[in-house]
């Protein structure tokens, strides 16, 4: 009867509006360009870099998880939290760390051509 | 993205499902956690916490299948969970789904058969490399039809042509093989050396036979068959090179073909010798040789066509032609696979067009009950709706049942397709061309998977779309109603389509049964009941010289003639209507003024005295041949009445004098006429024939055909006859015992094949049309229970509702009749071809075939009606 599915492929889920579209996937890659991390510590990091300006949906970041580790750019690992649950951490690949460089310029890019744009509408 | 870890990934996840829910579980488990800890943090209380991180998640279920619907596996688990659900379905409706099963497999496996059947014979090329370039060329008579080509054609045509690569001609050949095991009747082939090139296949062992083979006393040379080889000699390679006795004498083995060599032109020859063909015989220009060709790589087959024309109008006088072979109305050249096919291509056409016939009725049949279980599941599917399933998803659940149904009827076909070829080829005419290459192959299969495909979604479709149109809150409030609406004239419509195909099949059936009626209503000339008929086969050294030949018929006939039982026994070299086909030209000398020529080759037949008794063929007029016309007595002939008639009006026959085939031959007077006799086959009107005694025929024939008459059952006596043979000589084969009446059985073997399989395809769609009226009908009782109550309850009588229900039937079969007719005036120009006394409109094939529709109509109406005429109104009211 359910008929809850999400188009493969899809890069950002639609009902998202908290993060900008298309960002996510770059956001994530970052806040992990540092350390391995796990989901809520991704979410919480996003949210505390951008001092609140992005709020990370949860289900969002965890299918963007699962999509960006089947690209080879994450690769995942268990491990055991101190209240003995298991906890999935995230680390960058080295083709992730090349996926951000192009996402970086790319972006770096389109916000200086909407500066641009902006700047001459003014 | 690699693709390669997207489908290690996806599949680890599908067989490993529980481990990734785990994975999943534990992750979004962990999520929560480190929420609720990041809020117990800022102050709240452990339950306020937990509380705000799951308003945080959005839910840990929504959260857990969102991520979960991503990834290719997810649509996979989503078609496994419809399949799931399907199979559950047709689970619950054994009745519903066993029909259904069975009906589509009677389809699927007819059809597959059926193509398995016909592709290797009609569409796929012969086995030979660039098969399209052989070519089979038929010398033409000067009535059109064709002639099997001379030995002095085939001469003229291998020197002059320019466009052919190979050429050869060939004969059958039957010789017995000795040895360390029991003496053996094989069957071969004495060919041109050219016949393997023309067929493009060398011999596996050894090699081909040289053209310096191929001359009188030659070499005495043999080509073994992969499957003699194996089976007489072990598959001993070293037996190329050493010598075989064949018929008394020695042949070296000089190669042995490869072991998936199929001769089409000869199926069951074990092997081959030169032919070398004997000029001096004096049958240089007699019409008993095949002939093929291969045309050359980079010329047309068509510029080979009109080469061969070329040579045929243009005589030189390197090459004298005899008068009958004069090659003035050319050739007749067509491909070796049309040339082979060309007598069973109507049949098999036709039997293609009605098994295709029965698919569509079956798959009607199965839409038919699919639309009668959607009514049924309305209520299911507007529940569904109103949960939120879309049109998509619903469609999506129903074309997985009707393809899971097509799919267990194919699996059920195929079994059925494997019978079906069995039984096809138990069936099929004794002529049937590359039986051997017929089985349920890759091609078949993959046909059949085609075609249970295309069933499933297009039987699918239909009821899908009724269903996905239906407006769900409607459905839900008037399900209990039993409302019909539109639906039911789309089920009226099938039914229409399944009577009017069941008709077209009918009809056709009926039409070749009655043309088979006529054939054997078809005077032959003879009295075929009671006679018995065998071949005898001389072979080996003994028989160098022509004399002891025909000492040993003559002796074999007279032990034969003492046998207790027989009553009259009688020789033969060909026998009329057993595919014997041996032609001479006929001259009369001097040439009546007003004679219209030889149109067509004169059956040749050398007998012995009693032969014409035996068989009882009627003298017309003068006297028969008897003990007088011996060798070195005066010539003496009978011709046929068409003969007399045809050839010398006006004139008398008797003392009249002909040659038979060289113009220089001794000449024959005629001194008897007897009665024409069917000698191709019982639809052909082929009567000119010569008899003469074997005594005094220019040479005696190598194998002659014994007719006995006898008191009682004349098969009780054919051991007795074939010791009486054998007493004369032990080694002379005895082939071909039958007795005449199944030699005129055999004469007709394709349309009676063709109409064997015509009725039990008919008998099919009668049955599935009767279960479709059926199906409707009581479908629409039901439905109508409580309409019909009210009838009842209101004063209408059982009468009357029998009556309704009734007329509802009756008015789609005669629907159905109506289509149905017009659509078998037009289909049976496809079995135009096979008919035969009885035209394709024949008004009593088709008032009767319309009688039993309407028979069975009824019936399969009756049912339903009597219920509906046992509705008791205050059941049927209460009843909602």
């Amino acid at each position: 009867m359910l008929d809850v599915r999400v188009t493969p492929g899809a890069a950002v889920d639609q009902s998202n509006t908290d993060v900008i579209q298309g960002t996510l996937d770059m956001l994530i890659l970052k806040s992990l360009s540092l350390q391995p991390m796990h989901g809520y510590g991704i979410a919480r990091r996003i949210e505390q870099i951008s001092r609140g300006v992005f709020k990370v949906n949860p289900g969002s970041l965890l299918t963007a998880l699962k999509r960006l580790e089947r690209a080879g750019w994450l690769d995942a690992e268990w491990r055991q939290t101190e209240n003995s649950r298991r906890a999935k951490f995230y680390g960058l690949t080295r083709a992730g760390r090349k996926q951000l460089e192009v996402e970086t310029a790319d972006w770096t890019r389109r916000v200086s051509a909407v500066a641009r744009l902006l700047k001459a509408e003014g | 993205m690699s693709l390669w870890r997207q489908l290690a990934r996806g599949l680890r996840a599908l067989t490993h499902r529980s481990a990734a829910d785990r994975d999943l579980s534990d992750e979004v488990e962990h999520y929560l956690d480190q929420a609720a800890a990041a809020h117990r943090a800022q102050g709240l209380s452990p339950e306020e916490a937990l509380r705000a991180a799951r308003l945080e998640l959005g839910g840990v279920t929504g959260v857990k299948e969102r991520v979960r619907g991503y990834g290719w596996e997810n649509t996979v688990e989503v078609l496994l969970a419809d399949l799931r659900y399907a199979a559950r379905r047709l689970r619950a409706e054994p009745g519903f789904t066993a029909v259904a099963v069975l009906t589509l497999a009677v389809g699927i496996g007819a059809t597959t058969a059926i193509f398995s059947a016909v592709n290797p014979i009609l569409f796929q090329p012969l086995p030979y490399p660039h098969a399209g370039r052989v070519l089979m060329i038929w010398d033409i008579g000067p009535d059109g039809s064709r002639l099997e080509a001379t030995f002095g054609t085939y001469q003229e045509l291998a020197a002059r042509s320019r466009s052919l690569a190979a050429l050869a001609v060939m004969k059958p050949w039957h010789p017995t093989i000795l040895g360390a095991a029991e003496p053996e009747r094989l069957e071969g082939q004495r060919v041109s050396a050219g016949y393997l090139k023309v067929l493009g296949v060398p011999p596996a062992i050894g090699q081909d036979f040289q053209a310096a083979d191929d001359r009188p006393g030659g070499p005495s040379v043999v080509i073994l068959s992969d499957a003699l080889w194996r089976r007489r000699f072990g598959g001993d390679r070293a037996i190329v090179g050493r010598p075989i006795t064949l018929d008394g004498g020695s042949r070296v083995v000089v190669g042995v073909m490869p072991p998936g060599f199929e001769n089409v032109l000869a199926p069951s020859a074990d092997l081959w010798a030169p032919l070398g063909y004997d000029m001096s015989q004096g049958r240089a220009w007699g019409h008993h040789l095949q002939m093929v060709a291969r045309v050359r790589a980079g010329v047309g087959t068509d510029q080979a066509k009109r080469e061969l024309a070329a040579i045929a109008s243009s005589p030189v006088s390197d090459f004298p032609r005899a008068a009958w072979a004069a090659l003035e109305n050319g050739f007749r050249v067509s491909t070796l696979q049309s040339d082979l096919t060309e007598g069973v291509r109507p049949a098999l056409l036709a039997i293609l067009g009605a098994v295709l016939l029965v698919l569509a009725i079956a798959c009607v049949n199965v839409t038919n009950l699919l639309l009668a279980r959607g009514v049924r599941r309305r209520g299911e599917f507007a529940l569904r709706a109103a949960l939120g399933a879309g049109h998509g998803r619903l469609i999506r659940q129903l074309l997985t049942e009707s393809l899971l149904l097509a799919a267990v009827g194919g699996v059920v076909g195929m079994a059925v397709a494997l019978l079906g070829v069995r039984a096809l080829l138990a069936l099929s005419p004794p002529g049937l061309p590359r039986a051997s290459a017929i089985e349920v192959d890759g091609f078949a299969f993959a046909f059949g998977l085609g075609i249970t495909t295309l069933i499933g979604l297009a039987f699918g479709l239909t009821p899908a779309l009724q269903a996905a149109r239906g407006d769900p809150q409607g459905s839900i409030e008037h399900g209990s109603r039993r409302t019909t609406g539109g639906r039911r004239h789309t089920r009226g419509a099938l039914v229409v389509a399944e009577v009017a195909l069941a008709l077209v099949l009918l009809v056709s059936s009926g039409l070749l049964l009655r043309s088979l009626q006529r054939l054997f209503e078809v005077e032959v000339g003879f009295d075929a009941a009671g006679l018995l008929t065998m071949q005898v086969q001389t072979s080996g050294e003994r028989f160098a010289d022509d004399s002891s030949r025909l000492r040993f018929f003559a002796q074999a006939l007279d032990a034969v003639r003492r046998v207790p039982g027989v009553t009259q026994a009688a020789l033969t070299s060909q026998l009329p209507l057993s595919g014997d086909l041996d032609l001479y030209g006929v001259h009369f000398d001097p040439a009546p003024s007003n004679d219209p020529g030889q149109d067509r080759g004169t059956f040749r037949y050398a007998v012995s005295p009693g032969y014409v008794e035996t068989m009882r063929v009627p003298l017309r007029r003068g006297r028969l041949l008897g003990e007088q016309d011996r060798a070195g007595a005066p010539r003496a002939a009978l011709i046929s009445e068409s003969v007399a008639k045809r050839r010398l009006p006006g004139l008398d026959p008797i003392g009249q004098r002909l040659r038979i085939g060289p113009a220089d031959s001794e000449p024959y007077t005629i001194v008897g006429v007897v009665g024409d006799v069917k000698q191709v086959s019982l639809a052909l009107n082929e009567p000119d024939a010569v008899y003469i005694t074997g005594a005094q025929w220019h040479f005696p024939d190598a194998s002659m055909s014994l007719v006995v008459r006898g008191r009682g059952d004349p098969v009780s006596l054919v051991p007795a006859i074939q010791r009486a043979v054998w007493s004369v000589d032990k080694g002379q084969a005895i082939v071909r015992v039958a007795t005449m009446d199944d030699l005129l059985a055999a004469s007709e073997a394709e349309r009676r094949f063709a109409l064997t399989v015509f009725q039990a395809f008919g008998l099919v769609a009668l049955v599935l049309a009767a279960a479709g009226i059926y199906g409707v009908l009581a479908g629409s009782v039901a439905e109508r229970t409580r309409e019909i109550g009210v009838r009842a309850a209101l004063g209408a009588s059982r009468g009357t509702i029998l009556a309704l229900v009734l007329r509802q039937g009756m008015a789609l079969a005669a629907l159905g009749v109506a289509v149905g007719v017009a659509g078998a005036a037009a289909a049976t120009q496809a079995i135009a071809a096979m008919l035969y006394g009885v035209s394709r409109l024949d008004p009593a094939t088709y008032f009767g075939v319309i009688a039993l529709l309407a028979g069975m109509a009824a019936i399969a109406c009756a049912v339903p009606a009597l219920r509906a005429a046992r509705v008791d109104p205050a059941i049927a009211l209460r009843g909602e």
